[in-house]
């Protein structure tokens, strides 16, 4: 199990390392990359703000959970922060384990988790006119907090 | 009795409401969180226009806005999440 948080670009190669093995036979990547326009706004880039502190402690607490659930220590992900540019990757997870179902369903549960709960945030920077911090999500504290 | 002193970190947009991102506060002893977002508002100069009850941080975990402080503590206000 690994999980990081990086300012450099991600290499989805890398993220890939760690995860396979003899015994699986299925590997989910998933990648999440900066889109070009959102609500119709033409977006040049995005500016990823964190907590660093407490999203690396999240984020290793999110694979470990999903490393339980998968019974393995195949899961490998990655958020970046800093400034990226349209198509630049912003979260790599990779998943692995003996059939593809698991690994579906366990990669889609690694998103939806740093979505709901990990301290990161987004400027989005458009083509025209100034930036804007994008809304998001508030965790309930109770179950968060755990 | 000494007051306690609160680290205070602020992130995304409520750093740039606040015009700044680390901050020192004291609060009376027995204060939760939610009266040092009181006091932090109370002072304003923009800190006015961070809401009155954000999401927050008690030392790197989410906690209630009626989480007793310690001093020393360091309360982070968290926008609403946007990761991924």
């Amino acid at each position: 199990m690994r999980a990081w948080i990086t300012r450099d670009p991600i290499e989805p190669s890398r993220v890939l390392e760690g995860v396979g093995g003899a015994g699986n036979g299925a590997t989910v990547l998933f990648l999440g990359h900066v889109r070009d326009r959102n609500a119709g706004r033409p977006v040049a880039g995005m500016l990823y703000d964190a907590y660093l502190e407490m999203a690396e402690r999240v984020l290793d607490d999110i694979a470990a959970a999903a490393a339980r659930r998968l019974g393995t220590d195949d899961v490998a992900v990655v958020h970046r922060i800093g400034e990226l540019t349209v198509g630049e990757v912003s979260v790599a997870i990779a998943v692995s384990s003996p059939h593809r179902a698991e690994a579906f369903a366990i990669c889609r549960e690694v998103i939806e988790e740093i979505k709901e709960r990990l301290p990161v945030w987004k400027e989005e920077h458009y083509v025209e006119g100034p930036p804007a911090w994008l809304g998001g999500r508030t965790p309930a504290p109770e179950g968060a907090g755990e | 009795m000494e007051p306690l002193r609160v680290h205070l970190l602020l992130f995304a947009l409520y750093r740039d409401l606040a015009g700044a991102s680390e901050l020192e506060l004291e609060v009376p002893r027995g204060a939760t969180a939610a009266l040092a977002v009181e006091r932090l508002r109370a002072r304003g100069g923009g800190l006015e226009r961070l809401p009155a009850a954000p999401l927050v941080a008690v030392n790197r975990e989410f906690a209630p806005l009626s989480t007793p402080l310690r001093d020393g503590d360091e309360l982070a206000l968290l926008p609403p999440l946007a990761g991924g």
